[in-house]
């Protein structure tokens, strides 16, 4: 078996005595695709800041491309490309000086990066934005544009922090796109992200991350059979009502969950825990029959409250 | 043991460790792009600020003036007083504009050492390309007002050639300690405290008059400030007053690019690589 591009054990990374990581251990292949999945202030960005070796961990082993980062961090960031949360494009370059100047910055020659600008261009969907200022390109060409910029050094590990966040569906649609091209070349894929769907989409295997701690491991089907049931019944009676009606619910399916504003029902099959509900008398106002997801399972994880 | 061996060749070469990848260059280079593409004019707006000092005050208020007593005793006019004083306040700004507030900017706003330290490069690489292109500002500013000066007769030696090493050695040595203080700062009114320490220095450093005028106490406190040590040398080698005690300044501006690279790259690895 070939080595694992990152093997993280008892990872724990602590600001005075707030453990931001709290001993978490993950390993990952080559050609991966591996999903962080949390919600915020879960420890997924300090972990990215680990493996990406700008932040020292405090205790336990982590080896990223057969290297500590903290011993080696210039030549492990010479293979890494990365995205961050928050674009950090330079503002003052136009959108290919970007990229130029970017893989300047690894040392790389002028005229391999010149090259490899144009063709990332091309891959980022960029072409005709090539002399365009960075203010004045969309949040989505501005994602893309990053990505770009992140394999101007052709990468062996891309990280990803949240990288759809705050991107409308159509841009999100774009750029899961060119991501899964890349997961097709093989390039091996860090990525975290709190939407559920983005997780399924793109990641083979994923844990989810909460307070610091790994909740659960596994693909994103093998955690839904793990974790949730086949299908999910929506119903809602509405609010004031729910509760009542919960208490009738009890029995069909394998769990009811009541939320404010409506009643999960965890079924293999949702049609027929429908049809029991109405033979007990009861008509919702709305009711939805959908397969589970990851949301189901994340949910169940790390609890339904909000998370400030 | 493939383990051990990738180790070892991936540190060969590399005796400052993690923290410079001999790729300072890179870092200037960007700095050269940005500025060609956005701001160039402000930079150049720059060059007029001490000729505009020399007009006014060299030849306006040196026409009531008259000759002063110049480093060496020899009488010379007001205008050739003043103007290594400005020369060498002109390599001061210059050198102070970029490695102050516009490194807050990119620090604190634009989060541009974030992705430059997310790449191969290291802090010291940072700290020296951005110093570096800080001095050249510096630099062209004192350039520009030397030839100013030749023009108008203010150059009084052929030492003076040599004030042009030692305007670029008090850039580097602004450039590398402003960068550093700016490196701690947190807000925009910290940062204006800068600009409030600088005005002073500028006008009280032996600019407009000799030292002299002072009591003996406020001589030595003059004489611990870097501007002070910057105009002495320029004046010195401007009027053609040398001698080996301009060694001191030498050295005192060594001490401070020091100084400043070494607190600059610490407080990059603190901010940047945690």
């Amino acid at each position: 078996m070939p080595a694992a591009v990152i093997t993280a054990e008892n990872l724990v990374k602590k600001y005075q005595d707030f453990a931001a990581v709290d001993d978490i251990s993950f390993e990952v292949q080559p050609g991966e695709a591996f999903g962080l999945l949390g919600p915020n202030g879960a420890g997924k960005s300090t972990t990215m800041r680990m493996v990406g070796a700008v932040s020292t961990r405090t205790s336990g082993a982590l080896n990223v491309l057969g290297l500590d980062p903290d011993r080696y961090g210039p030549e492990i960031r010479a293979q890494l490309g990365v995205v961050p949360q928050s674009d950090n494009l330079d503002m003052e370059l136009r959108a290919r000086e970007n990229l130029i100047v970017y893989g300047r910055y690894f040392g790389l020659p002028s005229r391999q990066v010149a090259a490899r600008a144009d063709e990332l261009m091309a891959f980022a969907q960029l072409e005709d934005k090539v002399k365009a200022k960075v203010d004045d390109l969309s949040g989505g060409m501005k994602r893309r544009l990053t990505i770009a910029r992140a394999l101007i050094n052709d990468p062996r590990l891309l990280l990803l922090d949240e990288p759809t966040t705050g991107l409308d569906p159509q841009a999100r649609h774009i750029l899961w796109d060119r991501l899964f091209r890349l997961k097709e070349q093989g390039t091996t894929l860090l990525l975290t992200t709190h939407y559920m769907d983005e997780a399924e989409q793109l990641c083979d295997r994923l844990v989810v991350i909460d307070k610091g701690a790994i909740m659960a491991e596994g693909s994103p089907a093998s955690l839904i059979r793990r974790y949730s049931s086949r299908e999910v019944l929506e119903v809602r009676f509405g609010s004031d009502r729910n509760a009542a009606a919960s208490a009738r619910l009890e029995g069909i399916g394998d769990r009811v969950e009541v939320l404010p504003d409506r009643i999960l029902l965890y079924s293999d099959n949702g049609e027929a825990a429908l049809v029991r509900i109405t033979e007990l008398g009861l008509r919702p106002i709305t009711s939805l029959v959908r397969r589970s997801s990851l949301e189901d399972v994340f949910l169940r994880l790390t609890g339904r409250s909000l998370i400030e | 043991m493939t383990g051990t061996l990738v180790e070892a060749s991936a540190r060969r070469d590399r005796p400052l460790g993690s923290l410079y990848a001999g790729n300072a260059r890179s870092v200037m280079s960007r700095g050269w792009r940005a500025t060609r593409s956005t701001n160039w004019l402000v930079v150049v707006s720059g060059l007029f600020e001490p000729v505009f000092y020399l007009l006014s005050m060299g030849l306006g208020l040196g026409a009531l003036v008259g000759t002063v007593d110049g480093p060496g005793g020899t009488e010379i006019s007001y205008a050739a007083f003043i103007a290594p004083a400005l020369l060498a306040v002109a390599a001061m700004n210059g050198a102070i504009y970029d490695s102050t507030w516009n490194v807050f900017f990119k620090m604190r706003f634009s989060k541009l050492y974030d992705g430059m330290l997310a790449t191969s490069l290291g802090p010291l690489d940072v700290a020296l390309g951005e110093i570096s292109l800080a001095l050249l500002r510096g630099a062209l500013y004192a350039t520009g007002f030397m030839l100013v000066m030749q023009v108008l007769g203010l150059n009084l030696s052929w030492w003076a050639l040599l004030a042009f090493p030692a305007v670029v050695l008090i850039a580097f040595g602004f450039a590398s300690f402003g960068m550093a203080v700016t490196s701690y700062m947190k807000t925009f009114q910290q940062m204006d405290w800068i600009n409030f320490l600088l005005l002073p220095m500028f006008l009280f450093s032996a600019t407009f008059y000799p030292l002299s005028v002072y009591p003996p106490v406020i001589q030595t406190l003059i004489q611990c400030l870097p501007l002070w040590h910057g105009v002495e040398l320029v004046r010195s080698l401007t009027t053609g007053a040398v001698d080996v005690g301009l060694l001191w300044h030498v050295l005192y501006y060594l001490v401070m690019i020091a100084v400043g690279l070494v607190f600059t790259t610490r407080r990059l690895r603190a901010l940047f690589l945690d």
